[in-house]
């Protein structure tokens, strides 16, 4: 639960629903729009495993009918999150149906690398191209800091903006609202390069921005190019968002589900041939936000699994597969021992062979536990053998409150059932934990541990908390002297 | 609103009463709870460096016991005279006390609905610890910054918005209010103060050396690992002066800055040490304080979460603000920067223990620190519930249950998990089995439970129970009184024909009577034959449920022996009347006493257990409810009035006293 980027067509969406609708926080220098934005053409596309692309495509046609529209162009685009795809030839351009639908075909479903990631394109949008001139191409981005919101804006926007910590203006807005700038104070700050025939439009289009950005609470938002095409009395202005990165605060989803959820439903989306009285009951005016996986990074079944559990309870499960093949694994209660954890063994030299990520917090139950314990060891046994073994930490500090005695239940049960497999793998187990009620906990692991014939070393609060990771992979670090725990 | 007991300086014994609790001495429970009267201030004013103090005074926010008696605990081995907690705000509370240890004996704190009078009554409060929710806390937290005796407040919730949070510390920024989290465990100075969990039990407690001061001022991010650093702290040096966990999300109310300069302007801390993340850039603003020589005690510093920049892909870690935005917010710039700077970095975290030590041995020498006698290690009594779950101690149940526990992940029935129960779809019979007798039955025997209670479900509105329930109901009174008042009519005689058909007739079988013989024997003992005889129903007319039971069991059961011997004791008695067949009542006892006895799963003994218990009525009892709970649903539909029964329906024979004793009446006088 932290600010989650999330698809490019979503945020347009709550733009487009909410840009009317947000309250703003001081007048601006246009009156209200006596209307609301017309729906948004957003044709959001998704390309599932095993899915035949073309039935996709040819569903869009019924979803999204203003793709058929004849003498209309289109730009196509991947939807996953990836940073500057006009540079990586990810970008379709000023392109008839047709066109973009054969563009997409081409790349739906297949492996893509950007920069030095691979990821698989499986989410794409397509939108009605804009034709503008030039110097209609604006950039604005928000962003979150502890003081408050930064606005920068350039006039030069575009693919080229370049650097624009250094070449756009910058305003920074507290985050006591009462302190809000006035319009003069926004125009000075940040339209200095700007006609001047152009200002109440562009501050007007500012301030309700960021009355969205406040009410939907975004911790970030950029949109280059952002065209504003004035009418003929700057009274009003066509605004086009044609490139847009957005995150939410996820924590914030009991406060904001309804009003993201509302931006997101059919009747907002002006989507007439989906069903609107879908079967399925939402909790909001339709769908929940969704926080895509980073591009090349889609959630395994298994990762996807621990989220849902993790999203359903009170207690913290978390699990990223780094390199489902590697040696090290690891099994680690608490969010900052298990970094520590990570730090260690890449710090060992064993970053390439670091094979998940992952923390079990807020006192789990046994099941729980156990169902994230036999996950972990799962994948650690399904991938091929290793002739020189793998390694597992059982690891965490010392709990505050959690029972470690309980929790190592959840842990045993799931060691016992693949412990024939642990040996085939040649796994070796280091443990370190303590917290209440650890003597029990660890007595019975280090129990198991023999009765299994597994190979095991298990220390208590007198090992430094990662210290177990050097003792397991540098060699000659493990001696005589260092006393394991003898509950 | 009054308080139930006096909150604070209360008179001894205000509201005492005693408990007669079985013990012959005159000690009242009362007397075992210590009271406190609100301690004074302390006398020199404090430095502005000072956030917590022996003295310290707060309030717990949320229900939280635990939490709160962990702290009452801390305070216990701290030596102070009075606890910390000075009162818990609960806002959803209808209680006014919660009682809690104070070492052995025990203590009432006040319970308050409200922030406002929790502030009035007790002025010397300056801290909170807020365990209100991530969704609530926001509104409480703003709620308490109102109250200017304020001074600090500890956020435990997790998930906290982020503008909310960044809200929270604008406006305690303006006020001068410490903000320690949101999302963490809290913070500890030993021999003073701790809040809400940190420092973990107190067997860890007592373990990291919190009960007395150390030198040794550190903050770290996470809570989990400022338990760590109280073990290592302890083990590397005189131990802990003071920790704060600042919280693992993006903008903490407080960061390591604020307490950084704390420690430093504090003359009794000698080493500082900073536990650093990967992400946000808070780390840069303690370097530049000592570059700039405002912060010039040692500091050990590391950060965690260098495993980043190896990886290949960004990975969100279990902290909402860990992740690096830019390349000044990864792990390793932090620690190269602090290093840069003259901290005392180790080369990986497993050394910061070796680089501690150093620093500490470094100042015994040069007389910075002097190394304290160490004070004896306080005993804390063990919670008798966590002794218990640790198999210390042990003490004999006053009760026992062996059909069903509801302690575990999911709900038993005899050892059948609840879900089982539904997947098998063992039904109600299944159930009954499972709860009635502990054990499964075969599937008929289920199915034969189930029909016993269809057929006695109902007999109609005219049966005395049927009748009981219906006044009942019309009387006004609610469903339980109402059905209990049927039931409460079943006996001997009302739906008692169960258990006496298989009395009598058991016993006869067993006694080796021939049906002639036990027909005789109770024609010559003037007694009626339970479970023989209908009003209507006849051999010719037969009562279909009987044939629908006799099919049934003849079908299924193993054995039907006594069956068979109620039906020869039938034909003998429908030979002299044609409507003495064996009623619904005979049949289905008998048939239930060839299921105990045959059915396999009860060994004889068991079999005439269950039935002098009286299961037979059991069922009876339980099919009925059905009927008499529709009964009262059906009076209650029909809005029907309060009843009476006419003059006319009742004769009134009432004695004359002037005509000698009663017991004439109805006599027609000559």
């Amino acid at each position: 639960m932290s600010a989650k980027s999330i698809l490019e067509a979503d945020g347009k969406a709550i733009l487009n629903y909410h840009l009317t609708r947000a309250p703003v926080i001081k007048p601006t220098p246009l009156p209200p729009s006596a209307t609301h934005n017309a729906p948004p053409r957003l044709a959001s596309l998704h390309f599932p495993e095993g899915a035949a692309v073309k039935d996709i495509l040819d569903q869009a046609e019924v979803t999204y009918p203003w793709l058929l529209q004849s003498g209309s162009k289109f730009v196509a685009k991947p939807d996953q999150l990836i940073k500057r795809r006009g540079k990586s030839g990810l970008l379709a351009l000023n392109k008839t149906w047709p066109e973009a639908k054969a563009w997409i075909e081409e790349r739906a479903g297949k492996v893509q690398r950007v920069e030095t990631v691979d990821g698989v394109l499986r989410q794409f949008l397509v939108e009605p191209f804009v034709p503008h001139p030039q110097d209609t191409e604006y950039y604005i981005n928000i962003n979150s800091v502890r003081e408050g919101d930064w606005i920068l804006f350039t006039h030069e926007g575009g693919v080229d903006v370049g650097d624009v910590d250094e070449k756009a203006e910058k305003l920074l807005i507290p985050v006591d609202l009462s302190e809000f700038p006035s319009n003069e104070e926004i125009a000075a700050a940040l339209l200095k390069k700007v006609p001047q025939g152009v200002h109440n439009v562009l501050v007007d289009f500012i301030s309700r921005l960021y009355a969205v950005y406040v009410d939907c609470q975004f911790t970030y938002l950029e949109i280059n190019p952002l065209v504003v095409i004035p009418n003929a009395d700057a009274t009003s202005a066509e605004v086009h968002f044609l490139d847009l990165a957005a995150k939410l605060d996820q924590t914030a989803e009991f406060e904001c589900g309804a009003k993201w959820a509302i931006a997101r439903s059919a009747t907002a989306l002006g989507l007439p041939n989906v069903p609107s009285q879908s079967t399925k009951v939402t909790v909001d005016v339709g769908p929940p936000m969704e926080f895509p996986a980073p591009f090349g990074r889609e959630m395994s079944k298994e990762e996807a699994y621990i989220a849902e559990m993790d999203a359903k309870t009170g207690a913290s499960l978390k699990l990223t597969i780094l390199n489902g093949n590697g040696r090290v694994w690891t099994l680690v209660a608490g969010g900052g021992a298990s970094v520590v954890y990570a730090d260690a063994i890449a710090s060992a030299g064993f970053a390439s062979e670091l094979a998940n990520y992952g923390e079990y917090s807020g006192a789990p139950t046994e099941t729980q536990t156990y169902n994230y314990a036999r996950t972990v060891l799962d994948l650690m046994l399904r991938a091929p053998m290793h002739p020189e073994g793998k390694v597992l930490f059982i690891g965490g500090g010392i709990a505050n409150f959690t029972n470690v005695a309980s929790t190592f239940k959840g842990v045993i049960r799931a060691l016992r059932e693949v412990a024939p497999l642990l040996n085939e793998h040649k796994v070796q187990i280091w443990v370190r934990r303590a917290g209440p009620n650890y003597q029990e906990g660890l007595k019975n692991i280090k129990n198991v541990g023999q009765e299994l014939q597994l190979n095991m070393h298990v220390f208590g609060p007198e090992m430094h908390v990662s210290g177990i990771v050097p003792l397991a992979l540098i060699p000659g670090k493990m001696n005589d002297s260092i006393k394991e725990f003898s509950g | 609103m009054p308080m139930a007991v006096p909150a604070v300086g209360g008179t001894p014994n205000g509201t005492s009463t005693s408990m007669p609790n079985g013990t012959a001495s005159n000690l009242k429970a009362d007397d075992n709870i210590a009271r406190f009267s609100a301690p004074s201030r302390p006398l020199s004013p404090l430095g502005e460096h000072t956030l917590f103090h022996p003295k310290t005074r707060c309030f717990v926010y949320g229900l939280q016991p635990k939490a709160v008696q962990g702290m009452l605990d801390f305070d216990f081995i701290c030596k102070r005279t009075t606890p910390s907690v000075a009162g818990i705000i609960y806002t959803f509370g209808g209680q006014f006390v919660s009682k809690m240890y104070w070492g052995t004996s025990e203590t009432l704190l006040p319970v308050y609905q409200s922030s406002e009078k929790a502030m009035a009554k007790h002025s010397d409060v300056d801290t909170v610890v807020n365990f209100a929710s991530s969704r609530s806390v926001y509104q409480s937290t703003m709620e308490l910054m109102e109250f200017p005796q304020i001074k600090c407040i500890a956020i435990i919730a997790e998930g906290v918005p982020e503008r909310r949070a960044r809200e929270i510390l604008h406006v305690a920024k303006k006020k001068g209010i410490t903000i320690i989290g949101p999302a963490t465990v809290g913070g500890i100075k030993p021999g003073a103060f701790k809040i809400g969990n940190t420092g973990g039990m107190m067997d860890n407690i007592v373990a990291s050396k919190l009960y007395r001061k150390g030198s040794v001022g550190y903050v770290s991010k996470s809570g989990g690992m400022s338990n760590e650093l109280n073990n290592i702290i302890a083990h590397n040096t005189d131990g802990v002066y003071e920790g704060v966990a600042i919280g693992g999300d993006r903008y903490p109310g407080t960061t390591f800055i604020d307490h950084m300069l704390r420690y430093q302007a504090d003359p009794e801390c000698k080493i500082l040490v900073l536990l650093g993340e990967v992400g946000g850039v808070e780390e840069y603003r303690v370097i530049e304080a000592v570059k700039s020589g405002v912060i010039t005690k040692p500091i050990v510093a590391w950060a965690i979460g260098t495993v980043a920049s190896m990886l290949k892909t960004e990975v969100q870690f279990g902290h909402a603000g860990s992740f690096a935005n830019s390349q000044l917010e990864t792990a390793a710039k932090k620690n190269e920067s602090m290093r840069a700077a003259g901290f005392h970095v180790p080369e990986t975290f497993e050394d910061l223990p070796a680089t501690l030590s150093k620093v500490y041995q470094s100042l015994v020498q040069d007389g910075t620190i002097k190394p304290q006698p160490e004070p004896a290690v306080p005993k804390i009594p063990i919670d008798y519930a966590w002794a218990q779950e640790l198999g210390l101690i042990r003490k004999p149940a006053a009760f026992i249950s062996t059909i069903s526990d509801d302690r575990g992940q999911e709900l038993l029935y005899a050892g059948m998990p609840i879900s089982d129960v539904f997947r098998d779809n063992i039904g109600i019979g299944g159930v009954m089995s499972l709860l009635w007798f502990r054990r499964r039955l075969p599937d008929y025997a289920s199915k034969f439970l189930e029909m016993v209670l269809m057929l006695t479900a109902d007999h109609g509105p005219a049966v005395s129970g049927a009748m009981n329930t219906i006044i009942t109901t019309r009387a006004g009174k609610d469903l339980i009184s109402a059905l209990v008042s049927g039931l409460l009519t079943i006996g001997s005689r009302f739906g008692g024909a169960l258990d006496g058909a298989a009395e009598e007739f058991t016993k006869a079988y067993d006694k080796g009577l021939s049906p002639r013989d036990f027909v005789d024997t109770m024609r010559k003992e003037n007694k009626l034959i339970p479970g023989i005889g209908h009003r209507v129903k006849s051999r010719n007319n037969p009562d279909l449920r009987v044939t629908l039971v006799k099919e049934f069991v003849h079908a299924n059961f193993p054995k039907t022996t006594l069956l068979d011997y109620a039906l020869a004791v039938e034909s003998v008695t429908t030979s002299k009347k044609d409507n003495l067949i064996l009623n619904v009542d005979g049949c289905v006892a008998v048939c239930f006493v060839d299921l105990l006895r045959n059915c396999g799963a009860f060994s004889p003994e068991e079999a005439e257990d269950y039935l002098r218990m009286g299961v037979l009525n059991g069922l009876f009892v339980l099919g009925r409810s059905i009927g008499l709970i529709a009964h009262f649903l059906d009076q209650k539909r029909l809005r029907t009035g309060l009843y009476r029964h006419p003059w006319d329906d009742i004769t009134y024979l009432l004695p004359n006293l002037n005509n000698g004793a009663p017991g004439n009446e109805g006599r027609v006088l000559a």
